[in-house]
């Protein structure tokens, strides 16, 4: 079992984290949330709807109004930057090539890559590939945004870069936004609220100021990153003694 | 010895349970047909790298299949002093048998490969994930376009291999053996009947076309997402759509010629 009762609230136009350790599931949620996955028990709720309840149709239409930043960033290595920016809109739209054109820019404006446009994305950085992603998933201006690991593996300047986007983002086309995240520092610098999640369950919940002064062990080890504490450092394993003079 | 058995078992459910999502496979890939054609764009882009792109090892293999079978037959033909009944033999051997077949091999070593690596790879690196979240249909955005190039170029590259055979054995038989040029065309002529030689040809190579092409776009799609996965797929599809070729081969011709 991944998740065993757990309750999320996302809050209409707030940046919400989701953090936890490796390998807690956190883009396992990230699915669920997007109908890629279906949970053998309990609802996932987006606007009124019960995502596994909608038919195809109705699960593709509400993915048009959600955005989902992969950790890879998974542009289609064999359009450009401008193609895989437009490629939403000529799916889904019947814009012209100049309205087209129009929009493109202007996402990649937004998030300062309006130079790059015609790189293909082996040629772009790690940080780069997000940015066009995120440029990607903002192109049908949805009204809710997935980041899956956003910060993992990014320069700090790419990293500071990515940090101030989601934010301003989120607040200046009004977005709903959630973070899934192990990097606690920039996570805390942008959300406005934190479900730490462990083992399954919500181990912690708060405002990030609420977090650090929280007074449970196990959120002040994962806030401070201490070696050791309710989360062991060493794996279960018998006597470390008996272990040694052990024959096999 | 239980343990024989269940392993039996567990290697026939796993080939059931692949046949059944292939099967699935197929009929959403079909079903997405009318939306492809209706944007040819997205065919005529890969008609040119699943076709296009394989008509040079065709056109070579085809040449030198024929001038093999312009020697091999030249050869046979001479000790019963028919030589000059060259031209049937090399055209009903390509148009019946070789254009199609070796066309099929080399379609699902060529095309077929690079249609499984390329999926597979969209897959690994979450391509096609990203595309479901982005409200667009891999199958009919991906595998439709491919899937209808490979069913249309089959039966024109296997076309393109027979002629040039043709050529090939007339090069051989007339250029360097000597046999009658006239000769060589007109029994080819006389010989030659369009329904029972082409058109069995043909069919085989629709056929043929849509099996490599299912089996090399279903593999990739179902290939574990990882480097040893795509290339574990990739060896699956040259392997299985080549003997799925030649076992699918001998049923049509035994149907079409066999007298059965």
């Amino acid at each position: 079992m991944i998740f065993d009762g757990i309750s999320m609230e996302i809050e209409r136009g707030k940046v919400t984290a989701i953090m936890g350790p490796s390998g807690t599931g956190k883009t396992t949620l990230l699915k669920l949330i997007g109908g890629q996955l279906y949970p053998q028990k309990g609802i996932v709720t987006i606007d009124g709807q019960v995502v596994h309840q909608l038919n195809h149709k109705g699960l593709y239409k509400l993915r048009k109004r959600l955005g989902l930043l992969f950790q890879s960033g998974a542009l289609l290595t064999d359009m450009t930057v401008f193609e895989n920016v437009a490629f939403p809109l000529r799916e889904h739209t019947e814009l012209s090539e100049s309205m087209i054109r129009s929009l493109v820019l202007m996402k990649l404006q937004a998030v300062g890559l309006r130079g790059a446009r015609d790189l293909m994305p082996n040629e772009l950085s790690g940080g780069m590939a997000r940015r066009v992603a995120l440029a990607r998933a903002i192109a049908l201006d949805p009204m809710m945004i997935m980041y899956d690991e956003p910060f993992t593996g990014q320069d700090p300047i790419s990293m500071g870069v990515l940090v101030q986007l989601i934010r301003l983002l989120n607040d200046a086309l009004g977005l709903t936004s959630i973070i899934v995240s192990h990097d606690v520092q920039e996570t805390c610098a942008i959300a406005d609220y934190i479900y730490l999640v462990s083992g399954g369950k919500v181990v912690g919940r708060g405002t990030p100021d609420e977090l650090r002064h929280s007074d449970s062990e196990w959120v002040q080890q994962f806030m401070n990153g201490f070696a050791d504490g309710p989360v062991p450092f060493h794996y279960s394993a018998r006597d470390y003694a008996d272990d040694l003079v052990a024959t096999e | 010895m239980v343990e024989k058995v269940q392993q039996l078992g567990q290697f026939t459910l796993e080939i059931f349970e692949k046949l059944g999502r292939s099967t699935f496979f197929l009929w959403h890939t079909l079903t997405g047909m009318m939306e492809v054609l209706a944007r040819p764009r997205l065919i005529i882009a890969q008609l040119h790298s699943v076709g296009v792109r394989t008509v040079l090892i065709i056109i070579v293999s085809g040449l030198f299949i024929g001038m093999v079978l312009g020697l091999q037959g030249y050869t046979t033909l001479s000790d019963f002093g028919a030589e000059q009944s060259l031209g049937v033999m090399v055209a009903a051997s390509l148009v019946r048998e070789l254009g199609p077949v070796v066309t099929g091999l080399l379609f699902a070593g060529r095309a077929g490969s690079a249609l499984t690596a390329e999926i597979g790879l969209m897959k690994a690196t979450e391509q096609l994930s990203g595309m479901e979240m982005m409200a667009v249909d891999p199958v009919r955005r991906i595998i439709t376009p491919r899937f209808l190039a490979g069913f249309i170029s089959m039966p024109l590259l296997a076309a393109l291999f027979s002629m040039v055979g043709v050529l090939g054995g007339h090069l051989v038989g007339v250029g360097l053996l000597g046999v009658d040029d006239g000769a060589y065309w007109s029994q080819m002529q006389a010989k030659i009947d369009f329904n029972e030689d082409i058109l069995n040809g043909i069919i085989k190579s629709v056929v043929f076309g849509f099996i490599a092409t299912w089996i090399a776009l279903f593999e990739g799609y179902d290939a574990i997402p990882t480097s040893e996965g795509v290339s574990r797929a990739t060896t699956n599809t040259v392997v299985i759509s080549s003997l799925a070729i030649l076992g699918v081969d001998f049923i049509l011709t035994a149907l079409m010629f066999g007298d059965i």
